[in-house]
């Protein structure tokens, strides 16, 4: 196969004793080196990643007075649940107040970013019309403006609106493609749809409006599981938005009584991680639960400028 | 001769139709890009030209803002820290989350629990991260130093220490690589196995590998998360926010904690809006050199100029 200049090339003296067998034997050995290799390294990295979760879980059922034992103590002794109770009792609303809140704003803001930009990225996928990539290239282009730039006029806007310690803020935008990150993720996931399942319909009849719901949708399931999941995690966890627009308690999203919990109890440590975790919770059952929807549509989508 | 002028006809008709469906598709993103960011951006820009104190109507000052945010040490203090955070930060993340991704495309057994133990820290919101790491950080009880001390290092004041607390912004960072990993992982699994089969066969050692192949296929998303990760950098907020307040002395005012303070606690919406457009210079400056290396560096597939 004229293969021998690369055997040789590097392999010295003893390159006589490489016989395809002792190379793919060494191949075999040098395999196995690596997988252990990377085995080790993942593992030490994995517990890097996950001792500060570990440490939260840990100090959320210490009991008050012995979360500041040091040296830390990892199993707390007794096992103490209750922070959870106590913990809700000295927040000034009920803590499900909170997460109602938190709630309504994720779902009225996750359904209308997937409804409307899922819209505008099958017109930029599907249909052609003047204009319309000066359109995408606007759609691109808001994906790298920094968001603060907007910040301050829009406030001002939503004031004059009087929508100020409302949700409105939080969710109307939403409702008008308010993610060009979407916008730009289903356009790709809609583009890898063959189309000749449009063509199909539109000769027997069927409307834009109809592809797209009939058609296209049912087929983009992935990616859009991949911005639902995307848009869930983001405003579940959003503080810089809600804190900015919300200023009565009971209007609170769980990040912001954290983060008030803090400034009114900073010894309570205990209750705080307890109180964290439960804002953590949900997102990592999400997590888990949609995880295999979510690397797909990741995958699919070709995400990462490919 | 008939029914090709009714065909034409029809044929311009369904051009209208989708003409029409386009743009009434792309409607709702279209109302919040005008609404939500090019009229704000407009707007933004003619009040970093007025002194506005929110309560008092606006007075025009010309340039009078810009000045000011030039002579202002505050505002070159900001800055510093967050060039500081972006141009150590970023490229550690870029590369943590690239090996990672690397020994996560691996195969070997368990992967999909080492992928979920690298991504879950990524999840943690913002605020509950936050206080986290102040506990972690603790200079009395935190596990950071009971660490150290294990291995004979003295206590550390690390959030409350001029010289650390932004090195310790960094590292807290890489916690959240999870995101970038995603990507990463996303395009190395879009690299065809046969590339590497075919370099194996002509004898390509697997670090040759990664460089002829690996790199390349990968650069549009190293490319990306460049992008995003210097933009999102600029933006540090939630964290020094929470945990530090910008201090000690100054440590980690970044510069959209200095802005909003401007903003939201001294009401100086002319200067806040000024800093803004400042920042979204910088920022766009430092996407169109990096776009520009891309012509030279980034290798794109010919099949999708499509």
């Amino acid at each position: 196969m004229g293969g021998d200049t690369w055997l040789t090339r590097g392999a010295g003296p003893v390159s006589r004793s490489d016989s395809p067998r002792n190379l793919r034997r060494k191949a075999a050995f040098q395999r196995a080196v690596l997988r252990a290799v990377g085995h080790l390294v993942l593992l030490a990295g994995s517990i890097v990643m996950i001792v500060p979760l570990l440490w939260l879980v840990s100090t959320a059922f210490k009991k008050t007075g012995s979360e500041w034992a040091f040296p830390p103590v990892w199993i707390p002794r007794p096992i103490w649940w209750r922070n959870y109770l106590e913990a809700m009792d000295v927040l000034p609303v009920p803590f499900v107040r909170y997460v109602w809140n938190t709630l309504v704003i994720t779902v009225s803001a996750t359904l209308g970013t997937a409804i409307s930009c899922s819209l505008a990225a099958f017109s930029f996928a599907r249909l052609r019309f003047k204009g319309r990539d000066t359109m995408f290239a606007l759609v691109i282009s808001t994906m790298m403006l920094p968001g603060v730039v907007t910040l301050i006029p829009t406030f001002l806007i939503f004031r004059t609106l009087g929508w100020l310690n409302t949700f409105l803020p939080l969710i109307v935008p939403a409702w008008f493609g308010g993610s060009a990150f979407s916008i730009f993720l289903l356009r790709q996931f809609f583009l890898t749809i063959p189309k000749e399942l449009d063509e199909a319909a539109k000769i027997d009849g069927a409307s834009n409006f109809r592809i797209y719901w009939s058609v296209i949708l049912p087929l983009a399931r992935p990616a859009l599981a991949t911005v639902v999941i995307f848009q869930i995690l983001w405003r579940w966890n959003e503080f810089m938005l809600p804190m900015i627009y919300l200023d009565g308690m009971e209007k609170y999203t769980i990040a912001l009584a954290l983060r008030t919990f803090q400034n009114v109890r900073s010894q309570r440590i205990n209750y705080l991680m307890a109180l964290s975790s439960l804002q953590i919770a949900p997102v990592m059952i999400l997590f888990f639960l949609a995880q295999k929807y979510f690397i797909q549509g990741i995958t699919l989508t070709g995400m990462g400028g490919r | 001769m008939q029914a090709l002028i009714s065909r034409t006809r029809r044929r311009r008709s369904l051009n209208w139709r989708e003409t029409r469906d386009g743009w009434l598709f792309i409607l709702p993103w279209l109302i919040g890009f005008v609404c939500l960011v090019a009229g704000p951006m407009i707007a933004s820009a003619v009040i970093s030209f007025t002194e506005w104190k929110i309560l008092k109507p606006p007075e025009w000052v010309g340039l009078g803002n810009f000045v000011q945010v030039f002579q202002d040490p505050i505002f070159w203090k900001s800055l510093g820290n967050t060039v500081y955070y972006t141009f150590l930060g970023v490229p550690i993340y870029l590369m943590a989350s690239l090996l990672t991704a690397l020994l996560l495309n691996m195969k070997l057994k368990g992967m999909a629990i080492y992928r979920t133990i690298y991504f879950v820290p990524s999840l943690t919101p913002a605020v509950a991260n936050a206080l986290l790491w102040m506990w972690i950080f603790n200079p009395d009880f935190g596990l950071a130093n009971a660490f150290l001390g294990r291995i004979g290092v003295a206590p550390q004041r690390w959030l409350f220490d001029v010289r650390l607390a932004k090195p310790c912004f960094i590292f807290m960072g890489l916690w959240g690589i999870g995101q970038q990993m995603v990507t990463f992982l996303a395009g190395l699994q879009g690299i065809p196995v046969e590339m590497y089969e075919a370099a194996s066969i002509d004898g390509a050692s697997s670090w040759r590998r990664f460089w002829a192949i690996t790199l390349p296929m990968i650069s549009p998303t190293i490319l990306f998360n460049l992008v995003i990760g210097i933009i999102g950098s600029f933006q540090v907020f939630t964290t020094a926010f929470i945990a530090t307040k910008g201090g000690p002395q100054n440590a980690t005012l970044f510069y959209v904690l200095y802005l909003y303070r401007n903003a939201f606690d001294y009401f100086k919406m002319g200067y806040a809006s000024a800093l803004a457009w400042v920042l979204f210079l910088i920022v766009l400056m430092f996407t169109l050199i990096q776009f520009k290396l891309a012509d030279r560096l980034v290798y794109y597939e010919m099949a999708e100029a499509a």
